[in-house]
């Protein structure tokens, strides 16, 4: 069974986004995603500095046989980025949650966290996309 | 014993049987390099010599000789790689396609001394036209995907001309080759997928309601890349051109219907061919290939140049003078001549006749296997459809029963002496191969073939790992993908690599 | 029936095992109403089959027709020395009838010739890492122009500097195949005195872009002031991709080492390394990048790594960027590739070698500088760039060069490239490679000279009216 920390919220894309608590966020990818996509190889993250709209690809994680965009939740600065993934992609396998963690960003408005999905229905996505 | 020592040693790099005090060879001319070097700008020279390895004849020879038993072939192993059309290249294209006169040939030799090469590129322009029902047919793309960018970028050229700019989206099915996508992007479209229903068939009521005047063309492929003729193909046209879109025809698999059905027919404004497919030109290891693009009437002043004209007298090129519409020249001169010679002697070769026999027999071939595979007990993924020249099986029991997935039956045949079929391509159906035996193989071979996968998958039944692990008799076993992709070694003599 | 195996026998039985009574049948899910033999649009206009012998007769018929003439024309297109032993070998069918390596246990020899050839070209170049090959070069040039604008987003520019003095059909090409994707050329003017780039001309022209296109040997053959280009280009915040020719490469600096911090890009025409003439093509474009843009490469990439044993082997890598994985976002839509050219240039390299390389490459400065000698005595004959030139250069003329050629050519010579453009000029462009014997170099002087004053005698007797 997949891991879906009750914690986060989730996107359709298949990350996760932590609040932090000085009211900036956490993004990664969730570890079902990261299952799918099997051995990562690398990893190229936004530069600190640059700002995104909502839904606006950012990032891209790539496996051995695929290669993933990764879209910004929600409209924001990026004000942090795991350096240590370049020369360690493979931390989103062992910990998608924690040291897979990818980048971090400043909402630039006052935001609205509702588009993003609970775990539970973000689990409920899984198994429906498991069929 | 020592047969397999000998056969599974690695072979050294090239550069790991250089000395940089070997002398050179007499492939050089005799000069003094030095002497000549002074009366160039020093600026410009080189400080170090070039990294090249400097290896006697004979070890070349046989360093290359040796790598090239390591490889499977046509000429070695059945091939049967759907989508790909491994079929027999007869000697004679070759041989002929390197006549002196026509390697020799500069690309900017005098009309006058070069009516030879251009009747040949005269006589398969008109052949393709012929074949494909289309209008007119341009020569120059250089493989399939040039093809498709040329085809592409026409119906983007049409619309610009009748001012119909809004036209951004170029429709996909969810089972097109990966180039169908990519080429749309190149020409600077939007993608719109559409699934596929069942039956294999393109799912009509999804295309219904994603057309509009957005719509700039569709790209089809004819049998599918699921190995089935689209039988609502008069319709999906009909809806297309309706709502002011053209139809592009990714014509990789035109094996299955050469004299049988025309892509013009079918009403495409525009196609491409894989001549390295169907017209039998090698594939080389990766290339080269052919990709030439036939149009409808309406595209005739897009194509491509240059082409050739012939006046009853003399042949002449087509170029921009002649056709200032055209979307211009995709490469230096007239695309791969040598490979286009080729084709044109397989054509010359096989003629209308041979050109109808392949279909029959790409197809009886397909058929055959299908149902020997099926009577084994393998599952085939569209069982009440007719095959066209390949087919698609799923492996799924087998991946769920015994863990061993297709890319697993896939290394296991190599063993055996048999390329696998396409593996995992579409994407649509799982655990599939993509099986195309094409017309050149014989009844013995398939049933050879099939007598093969039962043994594997017994062998999946008893003793997995032996698929699992496979390849065994190899040059090398499975490969490790993640290392190679994670510690990058593309050059021997990066800093790092050595 | 030619190349296929089926007795009648067999045939028989193979559609009783599918449970049908004739082949016809199995072509049922196709609607009637599209069947070509009964819209009775058959092939009817494409000949029957014919023997192996007679399209031998026809073909050599058709060969014979073009001739070998005498071939002093470049352009992107280079008559070399090739040894016997390349086609021998790159001809064996493991090579030849093999496909793209995707099977990579059953496809160690094509690897591992191609991480060969990758490393001969970076060798060559000076790049940290090839890819397996793209076409050709013009289509190469249009592949590093995608790349260098995605690869410097940073400079927030879509331009990219083209020098007048890169070949016309690459400019061609690269406008074809970039032009849907908002990419502008700014075409930069060369120096009318020396063919070269005009560095002021250049810096005005320049505002924000993302690459500069700098050719080594230019068009004319004249060498760029690569060093100063490139810095010049890198302090501006664009990158620079080289285009240049591998058989000069043997004596010409690296683009690796040009300037402080050398070409990011490089790519070129791949045909002099043992592909023949052959009208254009088949030939096959390399490119190669720094290390740090090898994922904005396009086209195939093989890497060296290890099997389950640990032993070495080859298999493709960084497949991510590719059409099969990415589609839609593909660095490239490149699928099939040149890949017998590649083994071909691989064979040629190694049989050469750094040393026979060079030699190629000064007997081709050399036999350059012998016809331009011989022709400083031809009247009519100026050399308006210069003559300091690595196998290429330009004549004016006082007469039409597409008369010269026409003329030329009825003495079995291909003669040069008229370059003459928008220039008001009568400019021919003359290559001069190892394969021109003494012997070859005067009677083409010679021929030349008659040509010339032939013409000029025409033009006399027609009211001197210059022909265009
Ligand atoms: C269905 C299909 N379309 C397009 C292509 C691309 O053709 P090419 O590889 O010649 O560029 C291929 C072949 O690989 C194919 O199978």
């Amino acid at each position: 069974m997949t891991d879906i920390p009750q914690d986060l919220k989730y996107t359709k894309s298949h990350e996760w986004v932590r609040v932090e608590d000085d009211g900036s966020i956490t993004i990664g990818i969730t570890d079902h995603a990261q299952g799918l996509l099997g051995d990562m190889v690398f990893v190229e993250l936004p530069d600190i500095g640059d700002e995104y709209e909502a839904e606006q690809d950012c990032a891209v994680i790539e496996s051995v046989k695929a290669a993933s965009d990764i879209y910004c939740p929600i409209e924001g600065e990026v004000i942090a980025i795991n350096e240590e993934l370049e020369d360690a992609p493979e931390q989103i396998n062992v910990n998608a949650y924690h040291e897979g963690w990818l980048f971090r960003i400043q909402p630039l408005k006052e935001n609205d966290f509702d588009a993003l999905m609970s775990p539970e229905d973000y689990a409920e996505l899984v198994e429906s996309e498991s069929h | 014993m020592s047969k397999r020592i000998i056969e599974q040693k690695a072979e050294n790099l090239i550069f790991e049987l250089s000395d940089n005090n070997r002398l050179s060879s007499s492939l050089a001319p005799d000069i003094d390099v030095s002497a000549v070097c002074q009366n160039l700008p020093e600026s410009v020279l080189r400080k170090q010599k070039i990294e090249l390895p400097q290896v006697a004849e004979l070890q070349v020879v046989r360093h290359y000789t040796r790598l090239s038993q390591k490889n499977f072939s046509i000429d070695t192993h059945f091939y049967p790689l759907g989508s790909c059309t491994m079929k027999y290249n007869p000697r004679a294209c070759n041989t002929l396609a390197q006549l002196p006169g026509l390697a020799g040939r500069h690309p900017m030799a005098h009309a006058s001394m070069s009516q030879g090469v251009m009747s040949c590129m005269f006589d398969l322009q008109n052949m393709l036209v012929e074949a494909t029902g289309m209008k007119q047919v341009s020569l120059t793309p250089m493989a399939g995907a040039q093809g498709e960018f040329a085809g592409v970028a026409m119906i983007r050229a049409y619309h610009d001309n009748n001012n119909d700019t809004q036209r951004c989206e170029i429709i996909v099915p969810d089972a097109a080759h990966g180039t169908n996508p990519a080429t749309a992007v190149m020409c600077g479209y939007k993608v719109k997928e559409i699934p596929t229903n069942g039956q294999g068939d393109i799912d009509i009521e999804a295309l219904e309601k994603i057309i509009g005047p957005q719509t700039a063309g569709i790209m089809l492929t004819n049998p599918s890349t699921l190995g089935v003729f689209e039988r609502k193909i008069k319709i999906i046209a009909d809806m297309i051109h309706k709502a002011g879109g053209l139809l592009y025809y990714d014509g990789a698999n035109l094996n299955a219907i050469l004299g049988k059905v025309k892509p013009g027919d079918m009403g495409f404004d525009v196609i491409h061919m894989n001549l390295h497919k169907t017209f039998s030109t090698p594939h080389g290891g990766g290339g080269p290939g052919a990709g030439p693009v036939g149009v409808s009437e309406r595209l005739q002043p897009f194509l491509p140049v240059p082409m050739v004209a012939y006046d009853g007298k003399t042949y002449s090129w087509i170029t921009e003078k002649e056709l200032p519409l055209s979307i211009g020249h995709l490469s230096a001169w007239m695309g791969n001549i040598s490979i286009l010679l080729r084709a044109y002697i397989y054509a010359l070769l096989l003629g209308r006749d041979g050109m109808e026999r392949v279909a029959d027999y790409a197809t009886l071939n397909a058929n055959y296997l299908l149902k020997r595979l099926s009577d084994a007990g393998f599952e085939i993924a569209f069982p009440e459809r007719r095959a066209s020249h390949e087919f698609i099986l799923t492996l799924r029991k087998e991946a769920r029963q015994h863990g061993t997935n297709a890319m697993d039956f896939a290394k296991r045949l190599l063993d055996y002496g048999y390329h696998a079929p396409t593996t995992y391509f579409p994407l649509l159906v799982p655990e599939c191969f993509l099986i195309e035996p094409t017309e050149t193989e014989s009844c013995n071979d398939l049933d050879a073939f099939v007598d093969t996968m039962s043994k594997i998958r017994e062998e999946a039944e008893q003793t997995p790992n032996l698929l699992k692990d496979a390849p065994f008799e190899l040059p090398v076993r499975r490969l490790d993908d993640v290392k190679a992709a994670r510690e990058l070694d593309l050059n021997y003599y990066y800093k790092d690599n050595k | 029936m030619p190349y296929i195996p089926h007795t009648p026998d067999e045939v028989k039985h193979m559609l009783s095992v599918i449970g049908v009574n004739s082949i016809d049948e199995l072509f049922d899910e196709i609607p009637q109403e599209l069947r070509s033999h009964l819209a009775n649009n058959s092939l009817n206009t494409i000949p029957v089959g014919q023997s192996e012998m007679a399209v031998q007769r026809l073909l050599t018929e058709r060969a014979m027709q073009d001739g070998t003439p005498m071939c002093f024309a470049g352009g992107g297109a280079y008559e070399h020395h090739i040894p016997a032993a390349v086609w021998e070998i790159t001809t064996r069918g493991e090579f030849y009838s093999s496909y793209t390596p995707y099977q990579a246990e059953a496809s160690q020899g094509t690897l591992q010739v191609v991480y060969e050839f990758q490393s001969m070209i970076a060798g060559m170049t000076g790049m940290d890492v090839s890819n397996a090959s793209l076409y050709d070069g013009a289509s190469g040039l249009a592949e590093a122009v995608l790349m260098s604008v995605r690869a410097n987003r940073k400079a927030k520019s879509k331009r990219i500097l083209m020098p007048k003095n890169v070949s016309p059909v690459y400019r061609q090409v690269v406008e074809t195949i970039v032009k849907n994707q908002g990419i502008t050329l700014e075409l930069i003017d060369f120096d009318s005195t020396s063919g070269t780039i005009n560095s002021d001309q250049l810096k005005e022209q320049a505002g924000s872009f993302a690459a500069l296109i700098i050719p080594q040997p230019n068009y004319f053959g004249h060498f760029e002031a690569v060093h100063e280009l490139t810095d010049w280009a890198h302090e501006q915040g664009g990158l620079v991709i080289a285009l240049v020719n591998p058989i000069a490469l043997a004596l010409l600096e690296a683009p690796g080492n040009w300037g402080e911090t050398g070409a990011d890009i490089t790519v070129g025409e791949g045909q002099p390394l043992g592909i023949p003439l052959s009208s254009g093509g088949a030939y096959i474009g390399f490119i190669g990048c720094k290390q740090k843009l090898v994922r904005q490469l396009p086209g195939r990439i093989v890497g060296r790594t290890i099997d389950l044993d640990g032993k070495t082997g080859f298999t493709l890598t960084l497949q991510a960027r590719e059409q099969h994985i990415r589609r839609s976002k593909a660095t490239s839509n490149i699928c099939t590739n040149q890949g017998l050219m590649a083994t071909a240039a691989t064979l040629y390299m190694s049989f050469l070698g750094a040393d026979g390389l060079q030699k190629v490459a000064a007997s081709c400065v050399a036999n350059t500088q012998k016809l331009i000698s011989g022709l400083e005595d031809v009247a009519g004959v100026e050399f308006p760039f210069g003559k300091k030139v690595f196998h290429e250069f330009v004549i004016s003329l006082d007469v039409n060069i597409d008369a010269v050629l026409e003329a030329l050519a009825e003495e079995d010579i291909v003669g040069g490239i008229n370059v003459s453009a928008d220039s008001g000029k009568n400019l021919l462009l003359i290559c001069v490679t190892e394969t021109k014997t003494e012997d070859e170099l005067t009677f083409f002087a010679d021929t030349l000279s008659r040509v010339l004053s032939h013409l000029r005698n025409i033009e006399l007797t027609t009211d001197g009216g210059a022909q265009s």
